[in-house]
């Protein structure tokens, strides 16, 4: 019998975590899966292309993402997305710290339950973020 | 059989440089120590404004490790060297970290007694006077004059034209010519400060180099790897990067409570590295002190401010990073391995700051009924009062607890009905210009509602500051080596 594991429609911070690192007009966003089982699921699903989406509003150009197997992490390169740099930017960021939790709050996609760490508020299934 | 270095695995198998002398000669141990031996590298501070008291616990820490004992303090962001430029202008005594005294205070006296080396960018733009000042608090402490090896080099403007450096092709892409140059100083890397650590002394100080380099030099020094040996230069860097940072390797800037607890974040340990001659090494900890250090801090510290993980490029060598793997050794240890390297740039890269005119930042708060629709009718008055007054440039819109670092000061479209109408809310503009004038209208214009605005407007605050632009450039090496030098204070 096939295994069809449960979904629900969720953030990818439910299943990875990332930190965001900024050089020149160049921002990096990491995506570290908590469980490394979570890391083809991500792979097959978060590609450039859509996180480039997700950041076009800040002038992101283009989007390069590395992928690190063997520590169940990926890196995206994001290009012109800091308002010209730390030196530059009129955001109150001016070095885009924030910006890792775009890809975390705003990639929302049908997620197998089972990737979700053991003790993580979304395991309960009547877990719901205020207006999520 | 692989002898390993770490204790845990040390146990597993029993056998330790100690015990081993009952089984082979004195020159087998002598062997078997220098191949064991481990240099401790504790990271005291990430950036100019870190915990003045992170180091206690390291000091206290690296003076029960045995092997060679270093405290790094990384303090110099890119445009910090600017800033310290100028202050040194003015005072040929300034320009370096002012926060020098805050560091060294608390562990002054225990780096002397137990030897522990300093190596640290706080000297900036001004090493010599850093030295000084250092040896002015020891001298207060009554302690003996600490021996003080200063580097020098990568100051560009002590040995390059101003049109050369201004002139040159950025990586940015952006025209530096005819703008004026505030600073311009070239990264140098672990080799530049195994250079200043093999003239033995008590603490080095760098102006510009890699921050990686503030640990890849004292282990090129130690071990004595090869300039070649690119496997074991590019760990070293990775090592560096990982404690660059301080505690965020450690558990800091990682907590996100009930999704990512971190335990007793208000007294978080900074970080100790304990490296082997074989380039691996564990990233640790002090005892008693916040914090974690598992697989998921090392691996967020690991990425950040990396582009391409397989050519992560700095002036020893070119790393990847993609064979690395992390393991648990213990609790708050994690062992990295795996790290590679090829032949080093040719190339260095260097920061040049002009000047970059004056940035304006402006605020006020709408709360309650309908304050959404305020707050965005007070920043629509002012950018019309801007484009009457005849500025044509850009002014970003932020209204904070709307929309602002996360969407670029855009209102979200189709998210207009998705805002509290009632919630508490900042308006925020901002802009950049030439002219201190133009910065300053945009804060004056804001003011202005107070009485000239929408209804109940409050909290007034704003700033205009003068801006260093940047840019990069690449240099040949051959440029550089010869005006890397090293001066030492003794007393």
């Amino acid at each position: 019998m096939t295994h069809l594991p449960e979904m629900r429609l969720l953030p990818l911070h439910a299943i990875a975590h990332g930190r965001a690192g900024d050089k020149g007009n160049v921002s990096n966003v990491s995506l570290v899966a908590y469980q490394p089982e979570a890391f083809p699921f991500l792979k097959n699903h978060v590609t450039a292309d859509k996180v480039h989406k997700l950041y076009t509003h800040l002038g992101a150009s283009g989007v390069i993402r590395y992928d690190l197997p063997l520590i169940s992490a990926f890196n995206f390169v994001i290009n012109d997305v800091l308002d010209g740099g730390v030196n530059a930017s009129r955001s109150i960021d001016r070095h885009g710290k924030t910006l890792s939790y775009i890809l975390l709050s705003r990639f929302i996609t049908d997620i197998p339950t089972e990737l979700i760490p053991e003790g993580s508020p979304y395991l309960d299934p009547n877990f719901c973020w205020q207006g999520f | 059989m692989e002898l390993s270095v770490y204790p845990n695995q040390q146990l597993l198998t029993g056998l330790t440089a100690q015990n081993l002398h009952v089984l082979i000669d004195p020159m087998t141990i002598e062997k078997i120590k220098s191949m064991s031996k481990r240099v401790f590298i504790a990271g005291g501070a990430g950036f100019s404004g870190d915990r003045f008291d992170a180091a206690v616990p390291l000091v206290t820490h690296l003076a029960n490790c045995d092997g060679p004992r270093y405290l790094i303090f990384e303090v110099l962001a890119e445009r910090t060297i600017a800033l310290a430029q100028a202050a040194k202008t003015m005072d040929p005594q300034a320009g370096y970290s002012p926060y020098l005294e805050a560091y060294l205070r608390p562990v002054i006296e225990q780096i002397e007694k137990h030897n522990i080396k300093i190596v640290s960018n706080m000297g900036a733009a001004n090493p010599l006077a850093a030295a000084k000042h250092i040896n002015r608090l020891a001298d207060e402490f009554g302690l003996p004059p600490f021996k003080i090896a200063v580097l020098s080099g990568d100051d560009l403007s002590a040995y390059l034209d101003e049109q050369t450096l201004l002139g040159a092709p950025t990586m940015e892409g952006n025209r530096l010519a005819g703008r004026d140059l505030k600073a311009a100083n070239v990264y140098l890397g672990g080799d530049a400060v195994a250079k200043a650590l093999a003239m033995d002394v008590d603490i080095v100080l760098v102006g510009r180099t890699t921050d990686s380099a503030l640990v890849l030099g004292p282990l090129l020094h130690e071990f004595g790897w090869a300039d070649n040996d690119w496997d074991k230069l590019a760990a070293g860097t990775i090592c560096g990067h990982l404690l660059e940072c301080g505690a965020q390797v450690t558990g800091a800037y990682f907590a996100d409570p009930g999704f990512k607890d971190v335990p007793a974040l208000a007294e978080v340990g900074f970080p100790v590295a304990e490296v082997s001659k074989s380039g691996d090494f564990v990233i640790t900890k002090p005892e008693n002190t916040g914090g974690c250090v598992t697989t998921a801090t090392v691996t967020e510290q690991l990425l950040y401010e990396m582009h391409d993980p397989n050519n992560y490029i700095v002036p020893d060598v070119c790393v990847d990073v993609s064979g690395l793997y992390l393991t648990e050794d213990g609790v708050n240890r994690i062992l990295v391995k795996g790290i590679k390297g090829r032949p080093r740039p040719t190339q260095l890269k260097a920061t040049v700051c002009v000047d970059g005119g004056f940035m304006a930042e402006a605020e006020l708060s709408y709360a309650g009924m309908n304050s959404l629709a305020r707050a965005k009718l007070a920043a629509d008055i002012v950018l019309e009062r801007m484009k009457k007054s005849g500025f044509n440039g850009e002014i970003r819109r932020d209204i904070i607890g709307a929309f602002s670092v996360l969407d670029g000061g855009n209102e979200p479209v189709g998210q207009e009905n998705n805002l509290p109408f009632d919630g508490d809310y900042r308006v925020r503009l901002s802009l950049i210009s030439a002219e201190h004038e133009t910065a300053q209208r945009l804060c004056d214009e804001l003011q202005h509602l107070y009485c000239s605005g929408p209804a109940a407007g409050g909290g007034y605050r704003s700033s205009v500051t003068p801006q260093m632009a940047s840019a990069s450039i690449l240099l040949n090496r051959t440029l550089i080596e010869p005006h890397i030098a090293v001066e030492v204070i003794d007393g």
